[in-house]
C-alpha cells in the first residue's frame, strides 16, 4: 500500500514537472533556445500572483488573470530585448544568454516583490483525499487536473489553431515559413509568451506547496532530466516523461534513502538523465537527428 | 624600437610562430610582470592584495574554462565542480599524509580533477551543444552530491576540511621586498606565480598542433576529421586541461582559505567562470583576465556605487544599501552577460583590441 501511495504521489509531482517542462519545450521547439531560466520564469510567476493576492487581496482568478497578463509581457518582453538578437549564433551564446536572464529575473523579482518567503494561499481544503487507503493530497490532485487542462489546451493549439500551424512550420523549417509569409519573429515572441503562461501553473501550485522564493526557482533544475528523457521538441514526452521523473524521484525516495542516508531525489533524474544520452540523446519521443563526427 | 605590426612581412614559421611578434608586447608584458611582482607587492595594502589574490585565482580558473568553451567549443557548466574535485583532493592527501609538500598536493589535485573532467567529457563524443551543457549540468549536480554524501571525503558534516596553510620557507620576512609578510602577500606570490605559469602554458599550447586542432574541432568538427584530427582524442585532452586548470584553481582556493568547503564550488560558481570568459571574451587570455577582474570587482564596485550613489541621492544608509546589494549583484550579472552577448559578443578583449588597433597606425589612419 506503502508503495502505491509513493508511485501515486510521484505520478502527481511529476504532472507538475511535466507543466514546467512543457514551456521549455514550446521555446526550444519554435526558436532552437535553450531556455536555463524556466525555473525563473516559474519563480517570478509564482511572485507576481502571490503579490497580486497578499500584497493586494485581489480574488484568486482576478489575480491569475492579472498575472497571466504580467507573465506574457515578460515572456515578450525577454525574447524582443534580448533572446531576438542571438539569431543565428552558437549555442554557448544562447545558453549563456538564458543563464543571464535567470539571474536577473531572480534579482528582479526579489527587488520588486521583497525577500521573505510566501505562500500562495488557494481556497483549496488541506484534508487529504481518501481513495480506499490510500491518501492523496488535495492541492497536487488539483494541480494535476491543472496541468493535464495545460497540456490539453497547448495540444489543441498546436494541432488546430492557426498560430499554432504556424509555429510548427518554423520549428520544420524557418526558411521555408518565412518565404510562405509567416513572420518568424513574431511568432518567438508567441512562443515565449505561452511559455510565460504555462510558468503560471507552475508558479501558483509549486509556490502554494513549498512557498515563493528563489528557491522556487530550483525547480528549473528538473527540467533537464526531463526533457532530455522526453525529447526536447516534444509536447508529448515531456507529459510522459514528468511523470516518469516524478515516479523514479518518488521511488527512490521511498527505496534508496533509507539505505544511503537521503537525497536520493536529487540525483537519480540526473543519473537517468546521463543514462538517456549516453543510450538514446534524443530521448523517448524526440526527432532523431543523427549526427556523427 | 616601438615599430608596430603594420602587415604581415614573415619570411620563416619561426616568425610566425612567435609569441612576441614585435618588441612592445616584449617591453609590455616586462612591464606588467615588473608591477604584478615588484611594485604591487611592496605597496600594495593588505585589502587590494586579498582582492588581488582572488582576481588570480579567478582568472587561472577562467583560462582553464576558456581553453574549453572558446578553443574548443565544448560548453561546460560545471567547472566548480571540477575545482571541488581538486580542492578536496589536496585537503584528503593533506589529511592523510601530513607532511607532504604542497606542491605535490596541489598537482595531486590538478591530475584528480583532469580525471573527472575527461570521465565526464566522454559523452563529448557522441553529443553536443546543449546535449553537453545539461550533461555536465549533471556531473556538476552528481559531484556535488557526492561530496555531499562521502563524510570520509567530506570531512563531515559542516562538508569541509581545514588545512594547515602552505608555508614558503625561503621568503623570509623581509626577504623579497622591505615589508613584512602578511598573510595575503604569503600567498599573492603563489597565485601569481601559478597564474604566470599557466598562462605561459597555455600561450604556447594555442601555438602548437594540438591548439590549432581545438579551434579545428570548434569550427567544423566534420572537416577537422577529414584533415586528419582525431576528435575524440581532442575533446578529451581538452576537458583534462580545462579541468586540470579547473583543479589547480581549487586548490589554490583551499590554500587561500585554509579550508576545503563545497559552499565554494557550486552550480553559481559555474555559471560565474562561464560568464567570466563571456565577458571578457571567448577563446581569449587576455579576455579571461579581463573577466576574472570584471566579475571578482563587480560586487565591489556594485557596493560603492550604492552607497555612494543611493547615498547622495536617495538617502540610503548603508543598512538599506547592504540590504538590496545581493539583488542589484544577480540583476548585473545576469544583465551584464546579456548586454555584453548582445553588444559585444567577443568581450572585454575585443574592445581592447578596437582600441589598441586605433592607436597601431596613429596617426596615419589613412595609410
Amino acid at each position: 500500500m506503502y508503495y502505491v501511495e509513493l508511485m501515486l504521489n510521484g505520478l502527481l509531482i511529476g504532472s507538475l514537472y511535466s507543466i514546467v517542462a512543457l514551456g521549455f519545450v514550446l521555446i526550444y521547439k519554435a526558436s532552437e533556445v535553450i531556455n536555463f531560466a524556466q525555473g525563473e520564469f516559474v519563480m517570478f510567476a509564482g511572485y507576481v500572483i502571490a503579490f497580486w493576492i497578499l500584497s493586494l487581496n485581489f480574488h484568486i482568478v482576478a489575480a491569475a488573470l492579472l498575472a497571466l497578463v504580467v507573465m506574457v509581457l515578460v515572456g515578450l518582453l525577454v525574447e524582443w530585448s534580448v533572446l531576438r538578437h542571438l539569431i543565428g549564433r552558437p549555442v554557448v551564446a544562447v545558453i549563456m544568454a538564458t543563464i543571464g536572464l535567470a539571474s536577473f529575473l531572480q534579482g528582479a523579482a526579489q527587488l520588486l516583490f521583497g525577500v521573505e518567503t510566501r505562500s500562495v494561499p488557494l481556497p483549496i481544503d488541506d484534508y487529504p483525499v481518501f481513495i480506499g487507503d490510500l491518501l492523496l493530497n488535495r492541492v497536487e490532485l488539483v494541480a494535476a487536473v491543472f496541468a493535464g487542462l495545460g497540456f490539453a489546451a497547448v495540444g489543441w493549439f498546436f494541432v488546430k489553431s492557426r498560430y499554432g500551424i504556424a509555429l510548427r512550420a518554423i520549428a520544420d523549417d524557418q526558411q521555408v515559413s518565412l518565404a510562405m509569409g509567416i513572420n518568424v519573429k513574431t511568432f518567438f515572441g508567441i512562443a515565449w509568451a505561452i511559455a510565460g503562461v504555462v510558468a503560471l501553473v507552475g508558479g501558483v501550485f509549486w509556490g502554494n506547496a513549498s512557498g515563493v522564493d528563489t528557491q522556487l526557482a530550483l525547480i528549473g533544475l528538473k527540467v533537464f532530466p526531463v526533457v532530455i528523457l522526453g525529447g526536447l521538441d516534444s509536447i508529448i514526452g515531456a507529459l510522459v516523461a514528468g511523470l516518469i521523473i516524478g515516479l523514479v524521484e518518488s521511488l527512490a525516495a521511498g527505496f534508496l534513502d533509507p539505505l544511503v542516508g537521503g537525497g536520493t531525489k536529487d540525483l537519480t533524474p540526473y543519473v537517468l538523465m546521463i543514462l538517456v544520452l549516453m543510450f538514446r540523446p534524443y530521448g523517448l519521443f524526440g526527432e532523431k537527428i543523427i549526427e556523427r563526427v | 624600437m616601438i615599430n608596430r605590426e603594420t602587415g604581415t612581412f614573415k619570411r620563416t614559421y619561426a616568425e610566425d610562430l612567435a609569441i612576441y611578434r614585435t618588441p612592445l608586447p616584449k617591453i609590455a608584458v616586462a612591464v606588467i610582470a615588473f608591477v604584478v611582482f615588484v611594485i604591487i607587492p611592496w605597496q600594495g595594502s593588505e585589502y587590494w592584495l586579498g582582492i588581488l589574490n582572488l582576481i588570480g585565482i579567478a582568472s587561472l580558473g577562467a583560462l582553464g574554462l576558456n581553453i574549453l568553451v572558446g578553443r574548443t567549443g565544448q560548453i561546460s557548466v560545471g567547472h566548480a565542480a571540477f575545482m571541488s574535485v581538486g580542492a578536496y583532493t589536496a585537503a584528503v592527501i593533506l589529511r592523510e599524509f601530513p607532511g607532504t609538500h604542497w606542491i605535490l598536493a596541489m598537482l595531486g589535485g590538478g591530475c584528480a580533477a583532469a580525471l573527472a573532467g575527461m570521465f565526464f567529457g566522454i559523452p563529448s563524443l557522441r553529443i553536443k551543444g546543449l546535449y553537453l551543457a545539461v550533461s555536465t549540468l549533471a556531473a556538476q549536480l552528481i559531484i556535488e552530491w557526492i561530496i555531499n554524501h562521502w563524510p570520509w571525503l567530506s570531512g563531515g558534516a559542516q562538508g569541509s576540511i581545514y588545512i594547515q596553510a602552505p608555508t614558503f620557507p625561503w621568503i623570509e620576512d623581509g626577504a623579497l621586498v622591505s615589508r613584512k609578510m602578511e598573510a595575503n602577500l604569503h600567498y599573492y606570490y603563489l597565485i601569481y606565480v601559478v597564474l604566470a605559469i599557466g598562462i605561459l602554458f597555455a600561450l604556447n599550447l594555442f601555438r602548437s598542433h594540438l591548439g590549432r586542432a581545438f579551434i579545428a574541432v570548434r569550427d567544423r568538427d566534420i572537416a577537422a576529421e577529414i584533415i586528419g584530427i582525431n576528435i575524440f582524442r581532442t575533446k578529451l585532452v581538452a576537458f583534462g586541461i580545462a579541468s586540470f586548470y579547473a583543479g589547480v584553481t581549487g586548490v589554490l582556493y583551499t590554500y587561500f582559505y585554509s579550508i576545503a568547503n563545497f559552499e565554494s564550488f557550486t552550480l553559481l560558481i559555474s555559471i560565474q567562470f562561464l560568464a567570466m570568459c563571456i565577458i571578457g571574451g571567448l577563446g581569449s587570455i587576455l579576455g579571461s583576465i579581463f573577466g576574472a577582474i570584471f566579475i571578482t570587482m563587480l560586487p565591489i564596485v556594485l557596493d560603492f556605487m550604492l552607497r555612494g550613489v543611493g547615498g547622495a541621492v536617495f538617502g540610503w544608509d548603508d543598512a538599506a544599501a547592504s540590504a538590496i546589494m545581493p539583488q542589484w549583484n544577480l540583476i548585473m550579472f545576469g544583465g551584464l552577460i546579456m548586454f555584453f552577448l548582445v553588444v559585444e559578443p567577443d568581450g572585454l578583449a575585443k574592445m581592447w583590441r578596437n582600441f589598441t588597433d586605433y592607436f597601431r597606425v596613429w596617426p596615419f589612419p589613412y595609410v
